[in-house]
């Protein structure tokens, strides 16, 4: 032990001192710096705070130069620059006169080592400085930057900007920040009073703190309420966690009903097998890549007209396999299934043979990208919410369709009694050509979604076509409610199972729970009623 | 008596047969000859032909239950594949030493995972009457259970054919995962020999290609016979009309059971004369287009005539052949069109030309 | 908690001892099927109303009832295909319908011939006979079944009963509508059945073959009891039997033809007000 001491005392004296020469043109700054050279960290710290307390107006930007490792000492100039990798080396340019020294060997940059404790350090100083910001998102995330690097000092520091903060967000996070540092209070009773304080904060350092008193605090009282607040902040965290698999399975539920949903028209109200349903909607995701390739400077609009370009595409399509191929097979439900599965190998190969065998890039517009922070243990991405909003409009909008329009009624007519409907002057050919155009074309909108999520390649529709059917069959067929929950329901029973099956087991679990399911209920969760739907 | 009896009837049967033991007969002599003579069959050839016959072994089970039963099957890869693998895990297990690892017990893969002794499920395929036994055992056991709940509870028709493709699926999925101990991905392969013969020699792929014919053969009159006994008329009645057939006494459920069980054994031997000539098994071959092609084989040959299963299959197989190698980027609009063709224009299949036209 | 009292009933065996299919049929009582307050609903529509019906052994009985008065779905109930919500069922004394599906009714002597001819078309007349032939019908049985001249001389007799001997080898899709019927006529004797159902058979039926149809049910009564559903107020008057009319799923009257015709209740549900 004591001659490691004595080692490091060597060590130290031997350093050599070239370290003092940095030349700021500020003595506080060179006296720091001089600090940030030696080589013990305990000093290095020293210079840290130095730096922090200079009052230099770029304090905030020679921080975060340390941070990020950009801050190098030019050693011969004896000058703080800037590092900049360009493609043909590294340049140094002045920090304080931005004066470009020109290109550099790496070797001729001295690196400003730090290490983690600093780098925590170092980002609560930064988080000081950006308290002041006059944008409240800045200052909200320096709080909880401080909240996670708590210090002593913090207390009063909070209580302070407390007195002039204006935004509530803010406001509970100081709060939650003050309550903390109180956890620290050398009286019980404060430190209780802290805990009821923060018993509704869900921040993890409030987590921490709460732990650390629950453990190993010495007076029983304060032990006793901190397990208890802990307890119940847990119990919010675990109900957001459901929350968040909730959502996790609703969004993974509208992908699963967005690709069902076209086929509840063909399959359950025209009781049409078409295996070329994947393939539609693999369509619609082409359609989507081929607009972005047309615009491509627009890709927030080219998403929006992708999706009634893609209805038309599909939908067309649809039309072209219902006239020329399934008209001749009504009534023979495997040989429809067996021709349009033939159709849906020709369409890959189409896809294939004219855009590409790989899969193909489709960009996110600004809109779908992001999360929205609802509390610190909770964010929802957007574009998973966007498919569940969009998923809900699809099945509103065809909802409407089939329940109020004309074509709807006669759908509808066609469907339960075909010979009524035609001796009532229905034109049943043109009703069956527009409700398969009008599947297909929502298998295409289900298509422009996907290509949201997923890669976009030629098997993008096979990988949906045996889940579309099994929401289909599972929620009943012939009832648009029973694919909406259906799909959703079998979406959050895949999420669910994850966490401890893996996304493979749980997807074949819930494979053999529909097998098993459609034993017990061939009919479905909502079976088609009366008599008609007998045999 | 008992040939004469099934084959009654069945001119398309009689040419096919006589044809499969001149095949059966010719190909070994044919490879016999110098490489250079005009009639010289190369072994890669033989094999190929051994394949073929494997799936038209696969046609005639489908063609049982879909044209006889009215079972329209998307799943019979499945059994095809569980047999391949009870195969393929005695074949594995014949590695022995010779791996690249060089373990004495367990299989490459498993040494590569890490893993330290060999999963119970593997216990027993070091003998080759075990695994002659699993090949039927596997499937038909898979075929028996899922048997039991579907027709039990009546799921017919369409319902019926999409939780077929739903199980193979399934298991598909399932075989993907290391953790499953079957290869995962890459399956089982580098197989060396079969009872001891090795795989490389031409005498056993010949040997091999004999074995898929008789199979065939024997397969074939098996369904032939249980095809023209009062049972196979049995089944004809379930599938025109079930309900008919329940309200004369018989327990449809049972029949169909006992039919698509056997009917997926004969798919697992298939699948296990299959494995040792391409080689290789793996996941792929659960692949639910799989299926559905053995389907068009069956259509395409002809429906509900078993002979017609056989000729589609070797029909299609070989058209497969050429087309990739010929037109690679052709097969699939050539098959999808087959597809479509022929349920439009030829809903009787190549057989129905020249059947004698019964009822329309 | 009912399942529970039931085990406790001193005069009765517990439930899963009574065997469901019993050998021979119990006719001590001197009728063949009982069913007593059932009643069956579809989503809300009750097809069978607390509906009360005995046939007695040998009897020859018909069933009339407007469209929708549930004369099919009783069927229905009797031969397995549909489950009562409440309510028993029982042929003979000892066989609880309610507890056997299709195939053990079949077996146990109940057959049934549909509104709508069903019979096998891809089979030969012969085959369609040989099918229904009474006997095990178990998978391995069937696989091994051989005709016996026995049974082959029976076949014969029921073809030419039926006037089908000509066409026995004739697929039967290839015979008219007449011709179905008494195939389905045939298949029903073949099943040797204690109880005949009978919907609708002189639908698509000339005079001569009605008057055939009349004659042959008045023949089989007797050893076999039967009941017809039927249309025809002539060819129900022709089998001169008791008739039991049924309306909304209840029974409205019962008695002989004139009777029944004359009963004000019956005029009201046939004529309207």
């Amino acid at each position: 032990m004591l001659r490691i001491l004595v080692t490091t005392l060597l060590l130290c004296l031997v350093s050599p001192s070239f370290a003092a020469n940095i030349e700021t043109g500020d003595a506080t700054l060179d006296a720091a710096f001089a600090q940030l050279l030696e080589r013990d960290f305990a000093i290095k710290a020293q210079g840290v705070d130095a730096l922090a307390r200079s009052g230099h107006p770029q304090t905030a930007e020679l921080l975060s130069g340390l941070l990020e490792g950009r801050l190098r000492y030019l050693k011969k100039q004896k000058r703080l620059v800037w590092m900049e990798q360009r493609d043909d080396g590294r340049f140094a340019i002045d920090v304080f006169s931005e004066q470009d020294y020109g290109k550099f060997s790496s070797r001729k940059f001295r690196k400003l080592a730090i290490n983690n404790a600093m780098r925590g350090q170092i980002r609560a100083h930064l988080a000081e400085l950006e308290l002041a910001s006059p944008d409240a998102d800045v200052r909200l995330a320096a709080v909880n930057q401080l909240l996670d690097n708590p210090a002593p000092g913090h207390a009063t520091l909070f209580e302070r900007l407390l007195a002039d903060e204006q935004d509530p967000a803010v406001q509970e996070a100081l709060r939650a920040g003050l309550a903390l540092a109180r956890l620290s209070a050398s009286d019980p009773d404060q430190r209780r009073a802290a805990i009821a304080a923060v018993a509704d904060s869900l921040e993890p350092a409030v987590r921490n703190g709460l732990s650390r008193l629950a453990d190993s605090d010495p007076d029983d009282g304060v032990r006793a309420d901190a397990a208890a607040a802990l307890a119940k902040i847990e119990d919010r965290v675990a109900f957001y966690g459901h929350v968040e698999t909730l959502f996790f399975g609703l969004s993974a539920g509208s992908v699963l009903v967005l690709a069902a949903i076209g086929l509840a028209i063909t399959f359950g109200v025209m009781g049409v097998i078409n295996m070329a349903h994947g393939e539609l909607i693999m369509l619609g995701a082409y359609t989507t890549y081929l607009m972005q390739q047309l615009m491509p400077d627009m890709i927030g609009l080219s998403i929006v007209l992708s999706i009634p370009a893609a209805f038309l595409v599909s939908g067309l399509v649809g039309i072209m396999i219902e006239r020329g191929v399934i008209r001749f097979l009504y009534g023979r439900p495997l040989e429809t299934l067996l021709a349009t599965f033939g159709i849906s190998l020709i369409l890959q190969q189409v896809v294939r043979s004219v855009i590409s065998p790989q899969n193909v890039p489709v960009s996110n517009p600004e809109f779908l990208s992001g999360l929205w922070q609802i509390n610190s243990v909770l964010a929802l991405t957007y574009n998973r919410l966007y498919i569940f909003i969009f998923c809900l409009l699809v099945f509103a909008g065809l909802f409407f369709v089939l329940k109020y329009t004309r074509l709807g009624l006669q759908v509808r007519a066609v469907s339960q009694n075909r010979a009524m409907a035609r001796a009532m002057g229905v034109r049943s050919a043109r009703v069956d050509a527009l409700t398969f155009g009008l599947g297909s074309g929502i298998a295409g909108i289900a298509g422009v979604a996907l290509s949201q999520l997923t890669n976009v390649g030629p098997n993008l529709g096979q990988a949906y076509i045996v889940d579309s059917f099994m929401v289909v069959v599972f929620g009943g067929v012939g009832n648009l409610w029973g694919t909406l929950i259906g799909g959703l329901g079998l979406g959050i029973a895949n999420k669910i199972m994850e966490p401890w099956a893996g996304a493979v087991l749980a997807k074949i679990l819930v494979l053999v729970f529909i097998i098993l399911f459609i034993q017990k209920r061939p009919r479905g969760l909502f079976p088609q009623k009366g008599r008609a739907a007998e045999g | 008596m008992f040939l004469v009896r099934i084959l009654s009837g069945d001119t398309g049967g009689k040419v096919f047969l006589l044809v499969l033991l001149a095949v059966i007969v010719a190909v070994p002599v044919l490879n016999g000859l110098p490489a250079d003579h005009p009639a010289y069959v190369s072994t890669y050839t033989v094999t190929l032909l051994g394949k073929y016959l494997t799936y038209a072994l696969l046609a005639v089970a489908v063609d049982l239950v879909w044209g006889y039963l009215g079972i329209l099957s998307l799943g019979h890869a499945a059994f095809f594949a569980l047999g391949g693998y009870a195969m393929g895990m005695y074949l594995m297990r014949q590695i022995g030493e010779r791996g690249v690892y060089g373990h004495p017990e367990l299989p490459d893969f498993m040494v590569f995972l890490n893993w330290q002794e060999l999963p119970w499920f593997w216990y027993g395929f070091d003998q080759f009457w075990f695994a002659a036994l699993m090949v039927f055992l596997a499937p038909g056991m898979l075929a028996f259970v899922f048997g039991w709940l579907a027709f039990r509870s009546r799921v017919t028709g369409v319902y019926l054919s999409i939780i077929t493709q739903a199980l193979t699926y399934a298991l598909m999925l399932a075989f993907f995962r290391n953790e499953m101990g079957f290869g995962g991905n890459n399956g089982l392969t580098d197989f060396k020999d079969i009872l001891g013969f090795s795989l490389q020699d031409d005498a056993t792929r010949i040997g091999l290609f004999v074995a898929s014919g008789v199979a065939l053969a024997l397969g074939y009159l098996a369904c032939r016979a249980l095809v023209t006994s009062r049972l196979g008329r049995v089944a004809v009645a379930i599938r025109d009309t079930e309900d008919r057939t329940r309200f004369i006494g018989y327990k449809v459920e049972h029949v169909k059971l006992a039919i698509f069980t056997f009917s997926a054994m004969l798919a697992g031997l298939a699948g296990a004369l299959y494995v040792p000539q391409v080689g290789i098994i793996n996941p792929g071959e659960f692949a639910p287009l799989n299926s559905i092609e053995v389907v068009i084989w069956v259509a395409m040959g002809g429906r509900a005539t078993l002979y017609g299963a056989v000729l589609g299959a070797i029909g299609v197989n070989y058209a497969k052949t050429w087309f990739t190698g010929a037109f690679p980027e052709f097969w699939l609009f050539a098959l999808g069109g087959l597809f479509v063709l022929v349920t439009l224009l030829l809903p009787r299949g190549i057989a129905g030309l020249w059947r004698r036209r019964e009822v329309e | 908690m009912g399942g529970v009292q039931e085990l406790f009933r001193r005069d009765r065996v517990f439930d899963f001892m009574v065997p469901k299919v019993v050998d021979g049929l119990d006719l001590s009582h001197g009728t063949v099927l009982y069913m007593e307050d059932v009643s069956v609903a579809f989503d809300g529509f009750k097809a069978i109303d607390n509906l009360n019906f005995y046939v007695n052994a040998g009897e020859l009985r018909c069933l009339i009832g407007p469209n929708g008065a549930g004369k099919t779905t009783m069927m229905d109930i009797i031969t397995g295909k549909t489950r009562p919500d409440t309510g028993t069922c029982w042929f003979g004394a000892r066989m609880n319908l309610l507890q056997m599906d299709e195939p053990e009714i079949a077996q146990a002597g109940i057959g049934r011939k549909f509104q709508k001819p069903t019979v096998f078309e891809h089979h030969t007349v012969f085959e369609n006979l040989e099918l229904s032939m009474a006997g095990p019908k178990g998978v391995w049985r069937t696989w091994r079944a051989r005709l016996s001249t026995v049974e082959h001389e029976r076949i014969d007799e029921v073809l030419e009963l039926i006037g089908l001997t000509e066409h026995a080898q004739r697929t039967a899709g290839a015979l008219s509508h007449g011709q179905k019927q008494w195939l389905e006529i045939g298949m029903l004797l073949m099943q040797n059945p204690l109880l005949l159902l009978v919907d609708e058979p002189a639908a698509g039926m000339t005079h001569q073959e009605m008057d055939r149809t009349v004659e042959l049910l008045t023949s089989l009564a007797g050893d076999h009891s039967v009941v017809v559903v039927e249309h025809d107020m002539d060819f129900v008057r022709a089998l001169n039997s008791r008739v039991t009319v049924l309306h909304q799923g209840s029974v409205l009257a019962e008695g002989n033809m004139d009777q029944v015709q004359s009963d004000p209740k019956v005029v009201e549900v046939y004529l309207g007000e």
